[in-house]
């Protein structure tokens, strides 16, 4: 059994491109728990989509032995944390399981929005933090600054700061002498009843779900009888693993480490992340206080384009859910796409990434409609309804009042880019906070921001707008009356309910106008023509037409054209079939998300 | 049954912006007598296969290319080869295919080919206007049409084509009506009138992508369309094909054998061939990657399984010249791949090809030639097209609407299998 004095639980804090992925990978090489040639290149984002774009979605787990230069041998976990702001939920779950975190900062770079948020939510768990100066060997590296500016913004001791390059291997000794050193090891007491906090878990068509949790209390055996507490659910533990960062069998884990079981457990409902597991015939009284819950902020409808794939996109939506507890889905039905389901995401990157995991691992062509937020509506009559769906929006003549979900923003900028981002968040319907200096070049930037408006293109245009230096984290801070309505579509004078979105009664026009505008590039000509038409109850804002396809024939089709025309005139059909039509119209599957890209007119 | 022949001239003197046919210019006199003998020696081989043994030719196309860019003896040589290998019928339609810029209007090139046995000559023309035909890349003259056809003329040639283009960056509807007038003025027996197509891999395509290449208004293209049908139906031509139009007995024979579906074997590099095999012939089993030049010419080349006897085919010979020319000299077929055509496809292709007459496709020939009835293979698909303006059944055939001629593609994939 390993003493618990010599385990180290620890993450990894950092902004995208700060180079945590690398950071870990030179660890786990560092520690030998893999060779280099073993090492696929950042070990720890194994998803495909997540080694693509670059990004961590889910935590990931590994366990490293090291031994220290004071003699001991040490065990230490490293949780893995995603980045983005969308999987803020992820972090706050692996940093329950940690005593200490590595906060990662670009020597050139220095502190993002991110990276802010995620120091603050470490320091509300009581973390050590460890600050480590990466990528100290490029030119533009100013290390000093950057150690200035930790300490000055988020009140840090850099005295124990390492100076580092995860790509070139520099400070990987210090990094984990550091944590030994510093890092507290994990309490709890190894005899009491078993107190494990799951925070992750995902389905194996072998193995049944596999739960990943920490032990804060006790041990844990294969054969053990557990109990999740929440569900009440009993099941014999078959098998007992740590992560290195596979799964690799052991036979007991006890307070203070990290690791995951098979117990034969065929539903994923009875293995609720946040839940605390402990043992049937020695169990524990008070379950552990449970994570702050992943609520989903942005909702839109998915549906197949071929309507007969409606249940394998049930079965993929389940099956994704067994691995990200986030998502949510209720069946849904719209007049012009059919069934569907109405699905509950963190974020836009999130929808992003269930929609081309949904494409890519199932194989499913989709529709996705725009996304929007909840809003709360007071009806004339008393009564408050909750709308995740434009097309459910009363008649206006009920509504009392419409409540809109608000952000508190914070954008980390050069100081040099203030007004451009002022007026952004003004035109977004912002209201100015404050703002700070963090240093003479660096400012935050704070301002209260309707969610709706940051869901639109907001992040490229404040890259756009600051030649991709500034940063953003924002936070919920609830509801607020707002003047919203309903605006509908008509495609060839009819209203098309997936088309509908809900927007500001005073940007209703310059969002109408570029819209249809869009649309119009967007839908092919049809055989006649089609009036494309934005409408605020029965009141027309914008209107175009779209002409009728007039010519449409291959001039020439000689012996040897023959093979090449009709591979031509099958990808046309192919096309063709890609759409979906809408009363007479065929729709391309772009047009539903065409709000989201349209340019907002200027006047 | 009756067998059509290509043949293939790949040369020109430049390649035109807008073209992507299989053709390559700079070739020397040499390379061009070399590439004739191997002409003759693949028809002399195909004349010995059970394919075409014995079966009436009733049509010769001889295509580039430019086939007037051979010297007069190699072109006659061409066609006499034809003639001395095959069945031709006795009204035998032989086109060969002319850039008015390639004749030679001292020499006898035209003479040549017509005493060898050429009956229809067809003139690369496009436009009157010199500023349009610089722009598209051609080498010659209006004047030198007007030479040319009086050369055809003299050298004996009374079937007369002439193909013209619209829809031309910077052509006006007056520009093309006026082409169509000196082009009746000349007195040809056909004229096809093609829209521009911009084809990707021309240089027309990177033009058109990058914004240098300015296409006439919809409206002012639909004009060109309306006017040159209009006006040469008036001078008594009738509209056939979605862009050919014929003076009565006139319409070209060979073309109407691609339209109808009917059976041809291409001959020279990259020709295509739609045939019923009898023997076996190598390389039109399973596809394979495409072969180099350097790899045909180096060693063995990489055969797969043959077609089948009593299996339908089209098929294509290598493409570029040499390493088509290196097969033959080795006592190879140069075929390169092909495919199956099955009932289904050949049904299909049977519409898609017969919907580009305006004849339609007759539903007592479908019948004949399929055993079923074309209802019931398609009255689903032809009824949703007529309720949608866009084909119509009339005189025992369904045939294109007149919206249906401008939506063609429309209708012709509605035959077809969705491809990803």
């Amino acid at each position: 059994m390993i003493d618990q004095k010599h385990i180290r639980n620890f993450c990894i804090i950092a902004h995208i491109d700060h180079g945590k992925s690398t950071l870990a990978d030179r660890l786990i090489e560092f520690t030998g728990v893999l060779s280099a040639r073993e090492m696929q290149d950042q070990v720890l984002d194994n998803m495909e989509l997540e080694r693509e774009r670059g990004i961590t979605i889910k935590a990931q787990s590994v366990r490293m032995d090291y031994q220290a230069e004071d003699g001991g041998h040490y065990v230490l976990n490293l949780i893995d944390t995603p980045g983005h702001v969308d999987f803020t939920y992820e972090v706050s779950r692996a940093l329950a399981g940690c005593e200490g975190a590595l906060l990662v900062v670009d020597a050139s770079q220095g502190i993002e929005a991110q990276t802010l948020a995620n120091v603050y939510m470490a320091l509300e768990h009581n973390l050590e933090i460890i600050p480590v100066i990466n990528k100290i060997d490029l030119p533009s590296a100013d290390p000093e600054k950057v150690k200035k500016e930790i300490e000055e913004v988020i009140g840090l001791d850099t005295s124990i700061a390492i100076m580092a390059s995860a790509k070139s291997g520099i400070g990987m000794k210090e990094i984990l002498e550091t944590v030994c050193a510093f890092v507290p090891p994990p309490k709890g007491d190894p005899r009491a009843p078993l107190k494990a906090m799951i925070y992750d878990s995902y389905y194996d068509s072998y193995k049944g779900v596999v739960t990943y949790f920490r032990i804060f209390d006790g041990a844990i055996k294969k054969g053990d009888k557990i109990r999740f507490m929440a569900s009440g659910k009993e099941f014999v533990v078959d098998d007992l693993y740590v992560f290195r960062p596979g799964l690799v069998p052991v036979d007991e884990l006890v307070a203070g480490e990290v690791g995951a079981l098979a117990a034969a457990i065929r539903e994923v409902k009875h293995v609720r992340v946040g839940d605390t597991i402990t043992l049937a015939e020695y169990s524990a009284k008070e379950p552990l206080p449970g994570y702050r819950k992943a609520t989903p902020m942005v909702f839109a409808g998915l549906y197949p384009v071929e309507t007969n794939d409606y249940g394998k996109l049930r079965d993929a939506l389940e099956k994704l859910q067994l691995n990200d507890a986030s998502l949510h889905f209720e069946p849904e039905t719209s007049e012009a796409l059919a069934f569907g389901f109405r699905c509950g995401f963190l974020g836009l990157l999130h929808m992003d990434v269930i929609q081309e995991r949904l494409e890519r691992e199932f194989d499913l062509d989709l529709i996705t409609t725009a996304p929007n937020v909840i809003y709360h509506i007071s009806m004339t009559n008393g009564e408050e309804v909750i709308i995740e769906n434009p097309a459910m929006w009363p008649d206006p003549t009920n509504i009392a009042a419409v409540m809109e979900p608000m952000v508190k923003a914070s954008i980390i900028t050069p100081s040099e880019y203030v007004g451009p981002l002022m007026e952004l968040c003004q035109d977004r319907r912002g209201t100015f906070v404050n703002m700070e200096y963090l240093n003479e070049k660096r400012v935050n930037l704070h301002y209260r921001l309707p969610l709706a408006e940051i869901m639109y293109d907001f992040f490229d245009q404040l890259k756009t707008r600051t030649r991709g230096y500034a940063s953003f984290d924002y936070e919920l801070t609830g509801y607020e009356e707002s003047d919203m309505v309903k605006m509908d579509i008509l495609l060839n004078g009819e209203s098309v309910d997936a088309l509908s979105c809900i927007v500001h009664r005073e940007k209703a026009e310059r969002i109408g106008r570029p819209l249809v505008t869009k649309l119009r590039k967007l839908i092919p000509r049809q055989q006649f023509e089609v009036p494309i038409q934005a409408a605020i109850g029965n009141k027309i804002i914008a209107r175009e037409n779209l002409a009728a396809l007039r010519k449409d024939v291959l001039a020439k089709c000689y012996g040897g054209d023959i093979t090449r025309k009709r591979k031509l005139l099958e990808k046309q059909k192919e096309g063709k079939k890609r759409m979906k039509a809408v009363g007479s119209v065929e729709v391309p599957q772009e047009a539903f998300m065409a709000i989201l890209s349209a340019e907002v007119d200027d006047d | 049954m009756a067998v059509s022949l290509y043949v293939h001239i790949p040369y020109c003197v430049q390649k035109c912006g807008y073209c992507d046919f299989n053709s390559y210019a700079g070739a020397q006199p040499s390379e061009q007598e070399g590439y004739v003998r191997v002409l003759l020696t693949e028809m002399e081989r195909w004349a010995g296969r059970p394919e075409l043994a014995g079966a009436p030719v009733p049509t010769v196309f001889v295509g580039g290319g430019t086939p007037t860019m051979l010297e007069g003896r190699h072109l006659a040589a061409v066609i006499a080869g034809a003639a001395r290998h095959f069945a031709l019928t006795n009204d035998a339609e032989i086109t060969t295919e002319a850039n008015p810029g390639t004749v030679d209007f001292e020499g006898d090139k035209l003479k040549l080919a017509f005493d060898a046995g050429a009956n229809r000559i067809s003139f690369g023309v496009q436009a009157r206007q010199p500023h349009l035909l610089q722009r598209l890349g051609r080498i010659h003259t209006p004047d030198q049409v007007e030479r040319a056809v009086a050369a055809a003329r003299a050298a004996g040639f009374r079937n007369i084509n002439l193909d013209l283009m619209y829809g031309l960056p910077g052509q006006t509807p007056a520009e093309f009506r006026e082409t169509v007038d000196w082009a009746l003025s000349l007195g040809p027996k056909h004229i096809s009138a093609y829209s521009l197509t911009v084809e990707e891999g021309t240089p027309f395509f990177a033009d058109f992508d990058a914004g240098r290449l300015t296409l006439p208004a919809e409206d002012d293209e639909e004009e060109m369309f309306a006017a040159g049908k209009a006006m040469l139906e008036a001078a008594g031509f009738e509209h056939y094909e979605v862009s050919n139009f014929a003076r009565p007995g006139h319409r070209s024979r060979h073309n109407q054998v691609y339209w109808r579906n009917e059976p041809y074997l291409g001959l020279g590099c990259g020709a295509h061939s739609f045939l019923q095999l009898r023997a076996p012939l190598p390389n039109l089993g399973a596809p394979r990657p495409r072969l180099s030049a350097s790899r045909v010419q180096g060693g063995a080349p990489i055969e797969t399984a043959p077609g089948r006897p009593g299996q339908r085919y089209r098929f294509w010979n290598l493409k570029t010249p040499s390493p088509y020319r290196a097969a033959i000299e080795r006592g190879d077929w140069p075929v390169e791949a092909g495919e199956v055509i099955d009932r289904p496809s050949e049904m299909a292709e049977t519409m898609m090809l017969g919907l580009r007459l305006l004849e339609g496709v007759p539903e007592e020939r479908f019948r004949n030639r399929f055993g079923i009835t074309l209802n019931d293979v398609y009255g689903t698909t032809v009824d949703r097209l007529i309720s949608r303006g866009l084909l119509e059944r009339a005189e025992g055939a369904v045939r294109l609407t007149p919206r249906g001629l401008r939506l063609g593609n429309q209708v012709w994939q509605e035959f077809l299998q969705e491809q990803k």
